[in-house]
């Protein structure tokens, strides 16, 4: 482990950031999440032209960046910091990753170059009704016709399901149970017997959506054991670009937090300088920073193909969490009033605290299949 | 320092140790004969019985002493504090007096910092140093005093005008701890250890030639020593280490280690021991239960961002670059972690934590854990006052306005007690 980041990363970042600054400003990020799809189509190919945002760590032999994952880290940071309305975790990261590891390779070359350029949007289509992102939960049917399948069930909390062109479903024979029967299909965002309804969200600036299946034919990505894994590895990726995205979000808030502190007078001084609001700053920034260690040691880990990437995943996702759960709390109680208006921007970041919370499992699933991983390295010992 | 610099060295280090290595002679002999060579301390000045060697080298001057099972100078305990100070403070004088015997071991020092009035407000000390002809008279009470019952020597910060600003009328001395008029107690702690002194000073001379830089300038010099102690604190794990062989020398540098690592032994459990977290879960067939398990997780968790975190300053010192927030964090992160381990500890217990001795888990360590975290987030500088200075330093926030300003003489100060 290296524990920090390289000169050229350092400068990969500072590219990001100019490029978020400039293309994404608050004003910005209100305009696009009123709108349907919760991002700009022409932004989002543009981001991948100049930064090659949605090929960043695609295999160069399928068009990508084939850079590692502390880029992805960064990318996923400075989205977080700006807020940017962008479908990079749900088609990039979550629907790409299972391409990758279960995809044929004719597949990956049918798929993965629009995907790359931004010319098509991806979604994994996984949780259902019962709000977990675990195959042993998945109801929806695969039922063989010929060579495809016909898919039928329900699918919710879908990031980007109702902008997405490209659909791929974790499915299940039927009359299968658990892991085994569990099958990975794809689908398009104009398919018959496909109802899509975009879902009420309290962060506006991630869309999820409900997708219904009513015989939708579907092609086979994987129905082998393998399919099980990828959906693994493709979690694991989700969980470790969501943590960095979160420290990134939690970094912004205290930023802003100290800085008015610093303006706002009560009492006749500067709010920043009672001691009751300097500690709580102060706290919040240990935990910003320990949540970074884990974000960036996950994102490390994944790079280097670490044995225990998958323990990694569950800590950072758990601890970034917390940790911007409870800047995002502070950040509003140190604005005051003013934090709980909506035309003052804290509540966007606390809404995506919330959201981040919760997608792709809570720091308590997070934090038990922690232990799972913890108890199988002491036997192991 | 390019390679070949590191291969000499190491070349220097092996055939002097070689030629001179002899484990039958006595701790300080052998020990003189490191100071006159440079090599007990090769990072300090050639002046000084060093080598003028950069910091870096000294991981491999270590190895060959260790290769060859040879004994270091005396580097355990406060009297490293006190080379420090000296080296960096102290006149010509009082380097040739008091440096030797710091490195041959046969010195023992102790900090005379903190008072009964006066913890995190370090510089509000009014133990006083009066000057009497060619002395200063010394009167007042020392707290926390590590070592004091067996120090030759004591580092004193005391006041020496009380008619300018607080910081401005402290001086550092250097006290014989042998004389007429200084008492000292051990103060028995909440965990019934007695690890600390109180030193209660009633007209004690010191010397003209045994103030340390100029009058005036004892906070400065006091800063020195704290700068210091702040970063050998990591090396205190380090400190317990002795070697296991046989022979005279190895005899008496074990004998020394045991009574300067003494007040140390409860602080291995004042951390918290996050590593008996695993053994008693499963010794107590705790580990299915949900609760624990959530807690546990918590704990571990902390424990590894805590440590990458510092990783993070390190490597980010090693390139070279500004330490970011990441360095300043650490002190406070091993208060929540020791606290988040004494709780664990105690869920995972429930009513055994009711018990200490042997009659406590883990033959009373556990015990020992819950009644020594307390001073973590107390000692070497309190949450409050790191959190004070992360949101300073770090976060550039304002200073809270402040009451102590002008004569040192008219700030409320607290009552002191008639003993």
């Amino acid at each position: 482990m290296e524990y920090s980041f390289s000169d050229e990363q350092q400068q990969f970042r500072g590219v990001v950031q100019r490029f978020m600054r400039d293309k994404s400003p608050m004003t910005e990020v209100r305009r696009l999440m009123a709108t349907k799809d919760g991002f700009d189509r022409d932004l989002w190919m543009q981001s991948c032209h100049d930064l090659g945002l949605a090929g960043l760590h695609i295999p160069e032999a399928y068009g990508g960046a084939g850079f590692g994952f502390v880029e992805v880290g960064i990318v996923a940071e400075e989205m977080g910091r700006s807020l940017l309305c962008s479908p990079y975790l749900g088609s990039s990261i979550l629907a790409t990753s299972v391409i990758l590891h279960a995809g044929s390779e004719e597949q990956k070359r049918d798929l993965l170059p629009d995907l790359i350029v931004g010319k098509t949007v991806a979604c994994l289509a996984f949780a259902e009704a019962s709000g977990h992102w675990n195959s042993d939960g998945v109801e929806l049917t695969a039922l063989q016709s010929g060579k495809d399948v016909l898919l039928n069930g329900k699918k919710k909390f879908v990031l980007d399901g109702c902008a997405a062109d490209v659909i791929i479903v974790v499915a299940r024979r039927p009359g299968t149970h658990g892991r085994e029967g569990i099958g990975l299909y794809i689908t398009e965002g104009m398919s018959t017997g496909l109802g899509r309804r975009s879902l009420d969200t309290i962060d506006e600036t991630r869309k999820l959506a409900e997708l219904s299946f009513d015989r939708v034919r579907a092609q086979v990505l994987n129905d082998s054991e393998g399919a099980v894994a990828a959906i693994g590895h493709a979690l694991d990726d989700g969980a470790i670009a969501l943590a960095n995205e979160m420290v990134g979000g939690a970094q912004a808030l205290l930023d802003s937090t100290v800085e008015y502190t610093k303006l706002r007078m009560q009492f006749g001084r500067v709010i920043g300088s009672f001691q009751a609001v300097k500690h709580k700053c102060a706290e919040i920034l240990l935990d910003v920073e320990l949540a970074k260690s884990a974000a960036y040691y996950a994102a490390e880990a994944r790079a280097e193909n670490h044995p225990d990437v998958s323990m990694l995943a569950s800590l950072a996702k758990a601890t970034a969490a917390d940790a911007y759960m409870r800047t995002a709390i502070e950040a509003i109680q140190l604005h005051g009033g003013i934090g709980f208006t909506w035309d003052h921007d804290t509540h966007l970041w606390y809404k995506r605290a919330k959201s981040s919370e919760v997608l792709l499992d809570d720091p308590t699933y997070h934090r038990n299949r922690y232990m799972a991983f913890q108890e199988v390295l002491h036997e192991l010992k | 320092m390019s390679l070949s610099d590191d291969t000499r060295i190491q070349q220097d280090v092996r055939a002097w140790l070689e030629e001179n290595w002899d484990p039958d002679v006595s701790l300080i002999d052998w020990r003189n004969k490191l100071a006159d060579s440079g090599w007990g301390v090769p990072h300090w000045p050639k002046q000084w019985f060093g080598r003028e060697m950069p910091v870096s080298m000294m991981p491999i001057i270590d190895a060959e002493f260790e290769r060859i099972g040879a004994v270091g100078v005396a580097k355990i305990g406060i009297r490293m504090l006190a080379a420090a100070t000296l080296l960096d403070c102290a006149n010509d004088n009082q380097k040739s007096r008091f440096l030797r015997p710091i490195l041959t071991g046969e010195d023992t020092w102790c900090q005379l910092f903190s008072e009964p009035g006066s913890g995190s407000d370090l510089a509000g000390a009014t133990t006083r140093a009066d000057r009497d002809g060619d002395n200063w008279i010394i009167n007042g009470q020392k707290v926390w005093t590590t070592s004091a019952h067996h120090a030759e020597w004591g580092l004193l910060l005391a006041r020496t005008d009380w008619d300018v600003p607080k910081h401005q009328g402290l001086s550092f001395f250097v006290v014989d701890m042998r004389q007429d008029g200084i008492e000292v107690q051990p103060l028995k702690q909440m965990n019934g250890y007695a690890s600390f002194n109180q030193v209660f000073f009633t007209d004690v001379p010191v010397a003209s030639e045994n103030l340390v830089s100029a009058v005036g300038d004892g906070w400065k010099v006091a800063m020195t020593t704290l700068a210091h102690e702040r970063r050998t604190s990591d090396a205190l794990r380090r400190w317990g280490k002795v070697s296991d062989r046989p022979g005279r020398i190895y005899d008496e540098e074990r004998a020394e280690v045991a009574t300067v690592m003494e007040p140390y032994k409860w602080y291995p459990q004042r951390a918290g021991r996050i590593d008996l977290i695993w053994p008693r879960m499963v010794e107590t067939g705790r580990m299915n239960d949900p609760m624990v398990r959530q807690e546990v997780a918590k704990l571990l968790m902390l424990s590894c961002t805590a440590e990458w975190t510092a990783q993070r300053a390190r490597a980010a010192q090693a390139h070279g670059r500004p330490q970011g927030p990441e360095g300043s964090l650490g002190k406070l992160a091993s208060s929540h972690l020791a606290r988040a381990a004494a709780k664990v500890h105690t869920l995972i217990g429930s009513a055994d934590a009711l018990l200490k001795g042997s009659d406590g888990a883990t033959n009373g360590v556990i015990a020992e854990i819950l009644l020594s975290v307390p001073a973590t987030s107390i000692a070497g500088g309190t949450d409050e006052i790191q959190r004070n200075i992360i949101s300073e330093r770090v976060l550039e926030m304002p200073k809270e306005p402040r009451m102590d300003g002008g004569a040192f003489r008219d700030v409320p100060k607290n009552p002191v007690r008639k003993r």
